[in-house]
């Protein structure tokens, strides 16, 4: 039987609890403090509110945290999901751009190649992107945040030359579906994150890669040892992220109707990081959280929301965002935690 | 004449432990002392004491016949006691010369002046007949030059008494000359040098007296050329000669039946520098135990067997099929287990639950898609906590949070759950307490009789003796005999490592 004092430490000890309540309680400073933060309307039988933009905002970062999660979990970093970003996003807005065409007395645009064919080949590179850097790591042996680093500063110029260095507007309507339309009445964004989401759980839970995943990123020569390959593992999750940041690169671009080598995707990877480690995965590898991650993106978002919406002088609202996410680091750290709170009574040590 | 250092009565407690109970001893200027002992004898407990590392409990430390405590390594070195450890203790990232005067650089005019310091280093090398180039980085440097180089360094800040905490580990034989070319050098210029090593030639080479610890106590000083060979690795794992003449009757047989089916066999496997080429057959329902003292080579015979490390000759036929190279994935493939001896670092995933430990290596080798359900997983976890009694409780435990038995436990069911037929096993007893011992010696048998092949290795000639039913004997990297049926004793065995061959 599970007593009532267990249940309160099982929810003491969880990662995902702790990062739950940050959520909460950002959100509840909206309920105080925000006028209709928590309304949501109808509109054309679409959902509106500041819930649903936060979802809908926060669904770039979403897709890099669940991409980085993995790399994380095996010890290692990528900084360069934020140039891939860019990469994947000129590369289909150069497809697509939109052609003024006559039809009729109608003027309308139209793409320049098929856009399923564009967004292939954006989430091709998007692979090989990943599939690069997790060479580079897993056989080249580079250091991952050195490895990854490379593309994160060429990753920019590769995105420039694709767009000759313009920012491309992108005309063609259905392209603007992915970022901005809506499917049952929530954004299309939502369904897309929410795709995402389950293969990634399924790969995580209902595969070995998971397990495979921690285990390299707990003790990678005992893994070698029991039989693990850690190099393709490593391999396959810079190559999962880099597809991930491809995605997040079709909605970026799709968003704002354009792509712009140098800013799109600015510092996303500094955002997709510290999402990933708010959720409760490690810096140094091992356990990781999928839905930690997720979560962990929409308390920035939610953030950065707040912070627009409550009023905060722009000149000090990073500074707000630094305190918030100083204080959220400090309750994820297990000796804060300690110190503060008394030590865990579910760590006792087990003897022979 | 009397002595530069004498250590009197030292007592040092561990909680749980004694590591050190009322040790002497004495060292003398212009002399090698070899220090002895197996596996926690206390060495390196005597050795930090000395160098205020720790604290000692009880005792006194003269130094020159005045008492001294050190209260750090830092504080040692300056009363002139300098430790050169095995791992280098220098930055591969700087030259040899910003090695030697890190720290105590010699300054001109607010600023470092290099040529002097350049110059220093190579006068300070010269002393010890090294001449290198000393602004080129350590790291160009193989490993027995940059353990002279600390020891030059250690020398230059003024060492009388000068500790080598098994120097020799990863030196080659013209490497380990070089090395005991310095010593003597060192030595006729009236250091007092304490050498630590397994290796006992080179005791023998060296050393002018050995002081000999078990089991934290002083087993007792002697003058190298009056102590055989074989009285010091008796004294070293505690038996007497006498003692040893006595014999239990007991013999086995090989349990698997007449009609032995041969496993494996391995032909002139060896890798430069770390075990010599030997030949080893593993067959069906026995148990091969590797003897001889640590450092014998008995951990690299085991890698290489496995593919943990890779051979650079000779080559492993399995069940008569050739292997072509020996991976760790290959081995599981071929039905090959292997619990390393450093179970923290090499065993466990300490974050990881008991289930996840236990299914790893099987998951590994089905692969990625054929994932072990949820449900299966918890089957064969609390099968095997059932079968090897491991104590926690449940499978959904951390493995870090079990004790050290019961994380050999868990590992040892990792590789049961492959279903080997060859299963080897590095010192599986280690740092486990005795009851935890018994029951994991019961298993090993048990799993011989239902016809698994066994390597197993143990510093304790006891339970090798107890479990095996032949035995390959190892010296100083070589494997130099096996022994079979009667030979099967201690004292036999003792006179092989101490001859370096059987009679």
């Amino acid at each position: 039987m599970i007593s009532h004092h267990s249940i309160l430490r099982r929810v003491k000890n969880s990662r995902i609890a702790w990062t739950l309540l940050i959520l909460a309680l950002v959100l509840l400073f909206n309920l105080v403090f925000t006028k209709g933060f928590f309304h949501i309307e109808i509109k054309d039988g679409h959902l509106f509110g500041s819930l649903i933009d936060i979802l809908n905002r926060a669904a770039p970062t979403m897709l890099l945290a669940i991409g980085m999660t993995f790399v994380i979990a095996t010890g290692g970093v990528d900084l360069s999901v934020g140039a891939v970003v860019a990469i994947s996003g000129a590369l289909a807005a150069s497809m697509v751009g939109g052609k003024l065409v006559l039809k009729g007395d109608v003027q309308e645009y139209i793409s320049i190649y098929p856009m399923w064919l564009a967004i292939a080949a954006a989430l091709l590179v998007s692979l090989a992107s990943g599939i690069w850097n997790g060479l580079l790591v897993s056989r080249a042996k580079i250091q991952p945040m050195v490895a990854t680093l490379i593309l994160m500063v060429a990753g920019r110029g590769v995105a420039q030359l694709i767009t000759n260095g313009q920012i491309i507007t992108i005309y063609y309507k259905s392209y603007h579906y992915i970022g901005t339309g809506y499917l049952l009445g929530l954004p299309f964004t939502v369904f897309i994150v929410g795709l995402v989401l389950l293969v990634a759980w399924l790969l995580a839970r209902k595969t070995a890669i998971g397990l495979f995943v921690e285990s390299v990123g707990g003790n990678r020569t005992a893994s070698r040892l029991a039989g693990i390959n850690s190099a393709n593992v490593i391999l396959s999750v810079y190559t999962f992220c880099g597809f991930c940041a491809g995605i997040a690169g079709l909605i970026v671009s799709s968003n704002v109707k354009s792509a712009d080598g140098n800013n799109a995707g600015l510092w996303s990877e500094l955002d997709a990081i510290l999402a990933v480690v708010i959720g409760g995965t490690s810096f140094t590898g091992g356990r990781f959280y999928l839905m930690g991650s997720v979560v962990g993106a929409l308390i920035i978002q939610s953030l950065t929301t707040t912070i627009y919406s409550v009023g905060v002088p722009p000149e000090i609202n990073l500074v707000v965002k630094a305190i918030v996410v100083f204080i959220v680091s400090l309750l994820q750290s297990e000796s804060f935690r300690k110190t503060v709170f008394g030590n865990p009574a579910g760590k006792g040590r087990v003897s022979a | 004449m009397k002595p530069l250092l004498e250590m009197k009565g030292i007592c040092k407690t561990f909680p749980g432990v004694k590591a050190l109970s009322n040790v002497n001893f004495r060292l003398y200027r212009g002399e090698v002392h070899g220090l002895m002992g197996e596996n926690g004898a206390g060495k390196s407990t005597l050795i930090k004491v000395l160098t205020g590392v720790y604290k000692l409990d009880e005792g006194e430390i003269l130094l020159d016949g005045i008492r001294v405590e050190a209260t750090s390594p830092q504080h040692a070195q300056m009363m002139g006691i300098s430790t050169v450890y095995q791992e280098i203790n220098l930055c591969p990232n700087l030259t040899v010369a910003e090695n030697i005067f890190i720290g105590r650089e010699p300054m001109k005019h607010g600023r470092i002046d290099w040529k002097e310091m350049n110059k220093r280093a190579e006068l300070v090398l010269g002393r010890l007949n090294i001449y290198i180039d000393v602004t080129r980085l350590l790291s160009t440097y193989s490993i027995a030059v940059q353990q002279m180089v600390a020891i030059a360094r250690a020398v230059d800040i003024s060492a009388k008494v000068l500790i080598l905490d098994e120097p020799t580990s990863s030196l080659d034989a013209a490497e380990t000359e070089q090395l005991f070319k310095v010593m003597r050098k060192l030595k006729s210029e009236g250091y007092a040098i304490i050498f630590v090593t397994h290796f006992l030639d080179q005791v023998y080479e060296i050393s002018d007296r050995i002081t000999i610890l078990r089991n934290g106590e002083l087993v007792g000083e002697y003058k190298t050329e009056s102590l055989p060979k074989v009285e010091l690795i008796a004294k070293m794992i505690g038996k007497e000669l006498a003692e040893l003449d006595y014999l239990p009757g007991e013999k086995k047989s090989a349990c698997g039946g007449k009609e032995r089916r041969l496993l494996l066999s391995a032909r002139g496997v060896g890798r430069r520098g770390t075990i010599a080429p030997f030949d080893l057959d593993i067959y069906e329902g026995e148990i091969l135990g590797l003897a001889g003292l640590l450092g014998s080579g008995r951990t690299e015979t085991a890698r290489l067997l496995f593919g943990a490390d890779r051979a650079d000759e000779g080559e492993v036929e399995l069940e008569g099929k050739k292997m072509s190279s020996m991976t760790p994935r290959s081995a599981i493939g071929h039905r090959i287990a292997f619990c390393p001896e450093d179970r923290k670092e090499e065993g466990i995933i300490g974050d990881l639950t008991v289930r996840e430990n236990i299914i790893l290596a099987l998951q590994a080798r089905k692969g990625w898609f054929r994932y072990i359900g949820r449900k299966e997983q918890e089957e064969i976890a609390d099968k095997f906590i059932k079968a090897l009694n491991i104590s926690t409780p449940g499978s959904e435990q951390l493995v870090k949070n079990l004790s050290g038995g019961n994380q050999q436990k868990v590992i040892l069911a990792r590789w049961l759950a492959t279903d080997p037929k060859i299963l080897i096993l590095d010192e599986p007893t280690r740092g486990i307490d005795i009851g935890a011992k018994a029951e994991i010696q019961k298993i090993i048998l048990s799993l011989c009789k239902a016809g698994l092949g066994i390597l197993f290795i143990s510093s304790e000639m006891d339970e090798v003796l107890r479990c095996s039913h032949r035995i390959a004997v190892l010296r100083d990297r070589v494997k130099i005999a096996e022994l079979t049926g009667d030979e099967m004793d201690e004292q036999v065995i003792m006179h092989t490592i101490a001859r370096g061959h059987t009679s």
